[in-house]
């Protein structure tokens, strides 16, 4: 099992990516299918700009086996008051900063779910976010 | 001279001047060189004939295969394709015309600058582009260092390549369409192409995307202009503007930086250099480029002005071209597009599907890979990371992959070596008879005529 941590700082745009873009090139190393990279990618991205654009600090965690990934991203930041809401395409509670910054089109949670086989968030307004989220190798279809 | 084809594709290693310094095996953007039993290896399945090994080489040691001019005298018909950058080669005091007349003094029959029927390739690309429906840019085909860096780097982006011809495949069809449309067999014709860069030989000796190459032979620049500059001022001159007289703006500004994209009403975005075009790639394939339409990709800074195998200033070369370019017309003014001969043209510079190869670090079987990465990762606990290349791999993280690929042992690392000297796990002897094995008998003896040295060029 390879296991990668990144630590991640609310409010640096400069290095949102670097952790998922990281994980890609494991991922191209390991040989696995381009389709089910770019769906982990896009997945992870997602989740750590979110941590970049609302949260203090937080940490990723990524396992990788032989059948799956499976990527934790823990923060301290605000939460998310309402969990439902944020899984809706268009709602975003992005500051007017962040959004001059080309983020917060209340995308990435609905983006995060089409892209990913399970995804748990966990989370309590004012302490942070945890999000779960596994994506399994054998499902090359789509 | 012995020389040994170490080196795949079109480079080799003369071994009498290889000192193995790694200076190659550090500049290499896809780690292909290593330094094994004393001699510099490179890994075919990843070179992709960027040249930059030759240009980091302190010691002329690394060669390219070329056809010796002696060659065209085979055919009866000698045909030189030239780019517009050997053009821009030579100094502004010598003209055109004299350049022209020199070419056809040393031998050949016709000589043509390969950018010429540039229209056709226009127009294709324009097609190309306008016909892409997917999220990402249609990339530019141009450049075959960078479409062998894709296949093997960037495999996901490989579907995103023009399948379209290099300018000298297409000059070339042209040329044997005038040829036969004379009614002259096309076997006594021989098309020699004066290449800028290493990469370009490759794609005429060994082509992607097509099934070979009518190209008969490559010359070596530096060969050329040299007998060009021995006799450009003696020769009578002639008027050569009917050898080039559909060369354009766009053909003559074509291979240099912005040569694909500023005539181009698409959005478009050109980048040269191969670091600036791996870091371009990255993030492209991150998904984090968006709204272009057309992406121009060249492994050399200042494009071909900047070919390897070139060898005057690139800024001079691009400011002679530019200077050039502004005398001749458009390739939208030139009778090309009521030419008959155009949709043949457009369509064999079509080129079949060019596939992705990746290159897997650790072999294609994922299970084994993730062991052998885990194991890469604890084996760098261990390693210095210093990356001084002095166990013939470029960094430790390289050779750390070569271990577990089982090419390379712990005992490679010089420091590691020291230290377990220092423990006493390996006596001296040995250590130092695994570096001669490595770096060969004598290599560590004192050299004086070595670069830098007292006696330097004795």
């Amino acid at each position: 099992m390879v296991k990668l941590r990144y630590e991640i700082e609310g409010g640096n745009f400069n290095r949102a990516g670097n952790a998922s873009s990281n994980v890609k090139k494991v991922l191209k190393q390991l040989n696995i299918d381009q389709k089910l990279i770019k769906k982990i990618v896009v997945a992870l991205y997602e989740a750590e700009v979110n941590i970049v654009a609302h949260a203090y600090e937080g940490e990723i965690e990524v396992e990788i086996s032989p059948s799956k990934i499976d990527m934790v991203l823990r923060d301290k930041g605000p939460g998310i008051p309402d969990v439902e809401k944020a899984m809706m395409e268009g709602f975003s509670t992005a500051s007017q900063k962040v959004r001059e910054m080309g983020f917060g089109a209340g995308m990435g949670l609905p983006n995060i779910k089409k892209n990913i086989d399970l995804l748990e968030i966990e989370t309590t307004v004012g302490v942070g976010t945890t999000l779960k989220m596994t994506k399994f190798f054998d499902d090359v279809t789509e | 001279m012995s020389q040994s084809e170490t080196f795949h594709h079109a480079l080799y290693v003369n071994d009498k001047k290889c000192i193995r310094c790694t200076h190659c095996v550090k500049v290499c953007p896809t780690e292909a060189i290593r330094i094994v039993d004393a001699k510099v290896v490179i890994r075919e399945e990843r070179c992709v004939d960027c040249g930059e090994c030759m240009r980091a080489c302190p010691h002329n040691a690394i060669k390219i295969e070329h056809d010796d001019l002696e060659l065209i005298r085979k055919y009866k018909y000698r045909v030189v394709l030239f780019p517009a950058v050997f053009l821009g080669q030579f100094p502004e005091r010598i003209t055109e015309d004299q350049i022209y007349a020199s070419l056809l003094e040393i031998g050949f029959t016709h000589a043509y600058e390969v950018e010429q029927p540039i229209e056709v390739l226009k127009n294709q690309l324009r097609k190309v582009i306008k016909a892409n429906q997917t999220d990402y840019p249609v990339i530019s085909s141009f450049c075959p260092a960078i479409v062998r860096l894709i296949r093997i780097k960037y495999p996901s982006l490989t579907e995103c390549i023009a399948r379209v011809k290099a300018p000298h495949d297409l000059s070339a069809h042209w040329v044997l369409k005038q040829f036969a449309e004379k009614g002259i067999d096309p076997s006594e014709v021989g098309l020699f192409y004066v290449t800028p860069c290493v990469a370009k030989i490759t794609a005429v000796k060994s082509p992607l995307g097509e099934k070979e190459s009518i190209i008969t032979g490559v010359i070596n620049p530096k060969q050329l202009y040299n007998k060009v500059m021995s006799i450009a001022e003696k020769v009578q001159p002639i008027d050569s503007s009917e050898l080039r007289k559909s060369l354009t703006k766009e053909g003559i500004q074509w291979s240099l930086t912005h040569g694909e994209t500023w005539w181009q009403s698409k959005k478009s975005i050109s980048v040269d250099g191969i670091h600036n075009a791996i870091r371009f790639l990255e993030r492209l394939e991150n998904g984090h480029v968006h709204d272009i339409d057309f992406l121009e990709i060249r492994a050399c800074d200042r494009s071909c002005a900047g070919g390897i195998l070139l060898s005057q200033n690139r800024f001079l070369t691009v400011d002679r071209l530019k200077k050039r370019a502004k005398r001749y017309p458009s390739s939208e003014k030139t009778a090309w597009l009521g030419n008959e001969n155009f949709e043949e043209l457009e369509r064999m510079i079509v080129t079949d599907e060019i596939l992705p190869r990746p290159m897997l670090r650790y072999g294609s079987d994922m299970s084994k890979a993730i062991d052998r990465m885990e194991r890469a990762r604890n084996i760098m606990c261990h390693l210095p990371a210093i990356d001084c290349a002095a166990c013939g791999a470029p960094t430790c993280q390289a050779l750390a992959e070569d271990m577990v690929n089982g090419m390379a042992r712990m005992s490679d690392c010089i420091f590691i070596q020291q230290l377990w000297q220092n423990d006493g796990k390996i006596l001296p002897q040995r250590a130092f008879d695994r570096m001669e094995k490595k770096w060969g008998v004598g290599r560590f003896d004192p050299d004086c005529t070595k670069k830098g040295a007292k006696n330097e060029g004795f």
